[in-house]
């Protein structure tokens, strides 16, 4: 007995001294609460993985999505794989993501830096442009005419220039920017650097973690952006993955043009929808992990409170 | 007299350009990005008051028909449809989706052990960086007429089920999507200010008889008021801003009635119809209410000693 309340009065680990013991049913209730948020998160994509790797067979058998694993195949990656509509629009989704991260990315971190100087030629109006993308958006109309104005239909430019730059991005590069102590740069300034050797040399080795969040933010918006092509792109060749995604897995449609498709002239099987699902999310996992720890670091936190 | 005072204050604008030109050059192609896909779009707003034919006048050629397609719009029951839509949607996500991520927050920062902490934030977090097209397919698998829900209710002897394509419910489904994709991701911010308030604030009230609710009531939710407040408002103002994907995607599952909202209806009466003045005056109607809802919510924010969106400096 004695030895029992003795154990009750040192804390658990993790609990302040002072903290009172927790009740075993608000812990199991939580424990409950949080099995089911990463059951709601994770539940759909485990089926979904599992049913993409799952022979047709499994899947009649399972008169659906795939809950148990009952053998793994690669066939409907093979498929896939093997005829050009996914393959291209792969090509052309990984494309636009790259060049349109990296232009973004330069562009933005010139753009911050270049405002990051209070007092410089024409720093209010140039630092006003950029903050009235927050307040006012031109319209889909005016800019969908201006893309057109400028013969960027059905090219591979038009899902990259109209979103290249993102005021948040470079309203979080600057302040991060500016909070880099000016007496570094005036020594660099003194020592004869011009303003892109301390950029290049001084100001990006010190803001890797904050440039490499917003270039995944880049990323994932053209990876993920779905309306842009589907108002600029009418040749089904040069469709991005988000619009093949739409086609053969929320609407269940063969591609129009295509004329020997995945699945011809058939809706696509469960499998190889499921497939086409995965290769979308897939960049998303990949990215993700590599700058997760920045995101409690403060980076993104700290642009949004300032 | 007014180059005297630009003197006194500082080097003259020669002078300035002289030593800032490598500044002008960095933002150079910023600069072309926003004048070409913000300023001037923003101009070409004034087909708004134009009858605008692409074809035989241009912006340019049109006639001028002064406010006639903003009197038409409101003539237009589908506009007023959406209208009514999105200050519903708002209105509902307000109640419904808003404290969500503060009570994920509140969960999460209760978790004891870092790890598991750390496990369960990676997950939720995640979903923010899926598409919309795949969040939407992701529930049409989970809950469409061919989903694992109606799959495992026919298998039980039940009637299977189809929320993806029910109009009454949509505002359930669209919610519940928010939830899933953004919900972890909001949390983020109420974490960040979790973080901030004096851990001594609790043992103190602790050590004054004061249980774990009583000091959540006391400590939590007022060390949290700052930031809600703030969010709240931004909200508001924001309040003509439901979305969009999400709207296009499902339109022709659930039909307009339930999902036209301002910018669905913007692009199928400006650019699927194909009169772009009457879509383009719908738009500049919700970017101008949308300006003057940011600029009164962070009216609002400075008197009650927020910073808002942009201080007053």
């Amino acid at each position: 007995m004695t030895a029992l309340t003795s154990r009750a009065r040192r804390a658990p680990a993790g609990l302040a001294p002072w903290e009172e013991r927790r009740h075993p049913a608000g812990q199991f209730g939580k424990g409950a609460l949080i099995t089911l948020i990463l059951v709601a998160v994770l539940g759909p994509l485990y089926t979904i993985v599992l049913t993409s790797l799952s022979s047709s067979a499994t899947v009649n058998a399972a008169g659906g999505l795939v809950l148990v694993p009952d053998g793994i195949t690669f066939e409907a990656y093979r498929q896939i794989f093997s005829d050009t509509v996914v393959s291209r629009a792969v090509l052309v989704s990984t494309g636009v993501t790259v060049a349109g991260t990296l232009i973004s990315a330069g562009v933005s971190v010139l753009g911050a830096y270049s405002l990051s100087r209070p007092g410089s030629f024409l720093h209010r109006p140039l630092l006003f442009s950029v903050l009235l993308m927050f307040v006012f958006f031109p319209g889909i109309i005016p800019v969908y005419l201006m893309v057109s104005g400028l013969g960027l239909k059905d090219s591979y430019w038009s899902l990259i220039l109209p979103t290249a730059v993102s005021a948040f991005n470079v309203v979080v590069l600057r302040s991060f920017f500016m909070s880099i102590p000016g007496e570094i740069l005036d020594s660099a300034r003194i020592d004869g650097a011009g303003e892109f050797r301390i950029l290049f040399r001084i100001v990006l080795p010190m803001s890797k973690a904050v440039t490499a969040v917003v270039a995944m933010f880049y990323a994932v918006g053209y990876w993920n952006s779905w309306f842009n092509a589907m108002l600029y792109i009418d040749d089904t060749r040069k469709w991005p993955l988000a619009l093949i995604l739409r086609q053969y897995v929320v609407d269940s449609n063969p591609l129009p043009a295509a004329t020997a498709g995945v699945t011809g002239d058939a809706p696509p099987t469960l499998a190889i929808k499921m497939a086409i699902v995965v290769i979308a999310v897939i960049p998303a996992l990949i990215l993700y992990p590599l700058v997760q720890r920045h995101f409690t670091k403060g980076v993104i936190v700290g642009a949004i409170k300032g | 007299m007014s180059s005297s005072i630009t003197a006194a204050a500082g080097p003259t604008w020669r002078a300035k350009l002289r030593r800032d030109w490598p500044l002008l050059a960095m933002n150079l192609p910023m600069l072309l990005v926003v004048v070409a896909f913000w300023w001037v779009p923003a101009l070409g707003n004034v087909i708004a008051f134009q009858d605008y034919n692409p074809y035989t006048g241009g912006i340019l050629g049109s006639p001028v028909i002064g406010f006639t397609n903003f009197a038409l719009l409101f003539q237009d029951p589908q506009f007023l449809r959406a209208i009514a839509n999105t200050l519903s949607i708002t209105a509902f996500q307000l109640v419904f989706y808003f404290p969500v991520p503060i009570m994920l927050a509140l969960l999460l920062n209760s978790i004891v052990s870092a790890r598991l902490r750390a496990f369960v934030q990676g997950v939720v977090y995640l979903p923010f960086f899926f598409s919309w097209v795949l969040v939407v397919a992701i529930f049409q698998q989970m809950f469409g007429g061919a989903g694992l829900l109606a799959q495992v209710l026919r298998e039980n002897g039940h009637e299977g089920v189809d929320w993806m394509t029910n109009s009454d419910t949509f505002i359930l489904l669209l919610t519940s999507q928010t939830i899933w994709k953004d919900a972890g991701w909001g949390a983020i911010i109420f974490l960040a200010a979790l973080s901030t308030i004096d851990p001594n604030l609790y043992e103190a009230a602790a050590v004054d008889g004061a249980r774990r609710w009583r000091r959540m009531w006391h400590i939590t939710l007022p060390g949290l008021r700052p930031v809600i407040v703030l969010l709240l408002i931004l909200r508001l103002g924001d309040a003509l801003n439901v979305g969009f994907e999400q709207f296009m995607l499902q339109r022709s599952a659930v039909g307009s009635e339930a999902s036209e909202v301002f910018d669905t209806f913007v692009y199928w009466s400006g650019i699927r119809t194909g009169d772009l003045g009457y879509g383009a005056a719908a738009g500049l109607f919700k970017g101008v209410v949308g300006l003057l809802l940011i600029i009164a919510a962070n009216r609002v924010a400075h008197a009650l000693g927020e910073r808002g969106v942009y201080s007053r400096t």
